[in-house]
């Protein structure tokens, strides 16, 4: 039972390896005089303009958050399309399959409503 | 194509929580200055669901949704139950939430899909809606334990709460996934025919059943995954705390009782002695921690720890040595130990609102001192749920330890039963500690309580209901027997 994952073990170790040993190889075989200049951080050439860590405004995410939720929806509306078309061909039940998207749709609807009545959609 | 439109009517009751949730939103959304919208909407669809669950009730079992629901007088019972508790909860909380502003309609709106996420898991007869409806229930909770923005304690235990559930969430889906590889079903029954044909690989199940067992586990409660209990129980709104300590764990209870004995059945003897190793050290720890706190909210979080150890008690004790001679009466027992406990805890946590006024939280053991003086009523209504707790007979709290530690004697672990007796009767110090504080010493606060009429009556009713279910328990007990009986 246990050899079946014997692949996945060989999975880990051959990628375990391939990200490390470029870095431990460069380190052996490169040429390393470190001085000031070389170790201090620098964007593209120059000196730092300021902190990597940036303040994000909070909005950002509850945009993000609200996009996330339409965005997945879409995800369920591709398989379905492909099946209501079976249906139509079949003839029989495409009302209720077509009623059920629609249900789902809805209930996202009226997520979209509370949310802008709300006003999570407003910048200021 | 063999696709039919499924049978709506076994879950009406779903239906209507579902669309009534949706109803709150908007009509909370298009009226938002009239704060008692929400509330008596949700107050109404709890009640009126409870009509809906019973007037769609039947005897027999039937299946819908290509099998994903089903709707057997167990899953009707616990329904009942839920809507029941969580309409207590949302009521003794009102007053609480209103005092810290934090009444908001969003909160109901939390409450009714957490009280849709619990039906959906105990409707379940497929691992993913009874995924579903868990993490539709543990959403709810997150954010309603974060629901205090400006309380750091309060936000702090949401996080908590929330990254250990997401954890615990990750284990169970990953046990699920191995019950799948290993008898090529997501449904009960087809695990369990599965199992029964020895078809599935028995080291992937049993590993499957770890997993499972730990995610089980972590709702509970339980040892070895009860490090969120206190936290979360003491940082959280007490009005949160109230919801977290009643309907999840029937919840809970549910799910276990749907994924081990509607699913894994024929390896009882499997599980049953992880839970064992469970109960027995929930009891124990439960019960030696809870003896040193002094917060009463983290002292009742310990021994919420210790109870539901004992209700896995009667889950354990089903099947002894193939034996199934005992297993109705061991499941029902933690059943109606599961839905004392839940009285019990609507009760001492709605004590803690009562005595909390804006600006103050009464969760201190100290808070109690001299309650006896200050309102001789509610002192004896504590009075009733710490004894109950405890174990002291005739409250139904005893009746319930009775009845499981019976259903252990009968499946002939003796050692646990001596263990669980011995551990209560430690356990009955700090439930006395609480009494001796209220009868014995001065108030630290002379002042006469002042609660709302309603919560007022509703707690007295609930402080008697424990009293008085102790004097006849045989009727609640029958019911969870004849549930069980009828849905197996």
């Amino acid at each position: 039972m246990l050899e079946n994952y014997f692949p996945v073990l060989v999975f880990i170790l051959v990628g375990l390896g391939f990200g490390v040993a470029p870095v431990i190889l460069g380190r052996v075989l490169a040429p390393y005089r470190p001085d000031g200049e070389k170790l201090s951080p620098y964007e593209c050439g120059f000196e730092a303009f300021e902190d990597a860590r940036m303040k994000f405004d909070v909005r950002y995410y509850l945009i993000a958050i609200l996009f996330i939720l339409f965005d997945l929806e879409i995800a369920f509306l591709f398989p379905w399309a492909t099946v209501f078309q079976e249906f139509i061909a079949a003839g029989e039940l495409a009302w209720f399959v077509f009623g059920s998207v629609m249900v789902f749709l809805a209930i996202l609807v009226i997520g979209y409503i509370v949310e802008w009545k709300n006003g999570a959609l407003d910048w200021e | 194509m063999n696709f039919v439109v499924p049978d709506f009517y076994p879950a009406a009751a779903e239906i209507f929580v579902a669309i009534m949730a949706l109803v709150v939103m908007l009509a909370s959304t298009f009226a938002r200055g009239v704060r008692w919208l929400a509330y008596a909407l949700t107050q109404f669809t709890l009640i009126a669901a409870a009509f809906v669950t019973i007037y769609t009730l039947k005897g027999d079992v039937s299946y819908t949704f290509s099998n994903l629901f089903i709707g057997d007088l167990l899953g009707d019972l616990l329904k009942l139950l839920i809507y029941f508790s969580m309409a207590i909860a949302l009521l003794y909380g009102r007053g609480y939430l209103a005092d810290r502003n934090i009444d908001k309609p969003e909160y109901y709106v939390l409450a009714l899909l957490m009280t849709l996420g619990m039906m959906v898991m105990v409707t379940a007869n497929h691992m993913l809606p009874l995924y579903i409806g868990l993490e539709m229930m543990s959403l709810g909770l997150y954010a309603m334990v974060a629901f205090d923005r400006d309380s750091a304690r309060s936000t702090e235990a949401g996080m908590k709460y929330f990254v250990l559930g997401a954890l615990a969430s990750g284990l169970l889906l990953y046990g699920m996934s191995m019950i799948y590889g290993a008898t090529g079903s997501l449904e009960f029954s087809g695990i369990a025919n599965a199992v029964y044909h020895q078809a599935a690989n028995k080291t992937v199940l049993l590993f499957g059943i770890v997993f499972l067992m730990a995610g089980i586990s972590f709702k509970l409660g339980v040892v070895p995954f009860h490090m969120w209990v206190p936290d979360v129980y003491q940082g959280a709104p007490s009005a949160v705390t109230l919801i977290i300590a009643t309907a999840p764990k029937l919840a809970a209870f549910a799910m276990a009782v749907r994924l081990l004995i509607w699913g894994l059945f024929d390896v009882a003897e499997q599980w049953q002695s992880m839970l064992m190793f469970v109960a027995v050290l929930s009891i124990i720890l439960g019960n030696l921690a809870a003896i040193a706190q002094t917060n009463l909210k983290r002292m009742l979080a310990y021994s919420g720890i210790s109870h539901m150890g004992f209700m896995l008690l009667g889950l354990l004790s089903g099947v002894v040595e193939g034996d199934r001679h005992y297993a109705l009466n061991a499941y029902s027992s933690a059943m109606f130990y599961a839905v004392s406990y839940v009285i019990m805890s609507l009760a001492s946590f709605g004590m803690i609102i009562l005595l909390s006024r804006a600006g103050f939280e009464a969760d201190s053991i100290d808070d109690f001192k001299g309650l006896n003086k200050r309102s001789p009523w509610f002192a004896a209504m504590m009075m009733f749920v710490m004894f109950s707790m405890a174990g002291i007979p005739f409250f139904i709290g005893f009746f319930a330890k009775l009845s499981v530690l019976q259903a252990v004697v009968a499946a002939g672990y003796l050692w646990i039963a001596i263990i669980a007796v011995v551990m209560s009767v430690i356990g009955a110090f700090y439930y006395l500690r609480v009494v001796k504080v209220m009868y014995f010493d001065p108030p630290v606060d002379p002042a006469p309580i002042h609660a709302p009429a309603e919560l007022r009556v509703l707690l007295s009713a609930n402080g008697l209901a424990i009293a008085a279910l102790g004097l006849a328990p045989q009727a609640l007990m029958s019911v969870c027997a004849y549930a069980l009986l009828a849905s197996l």
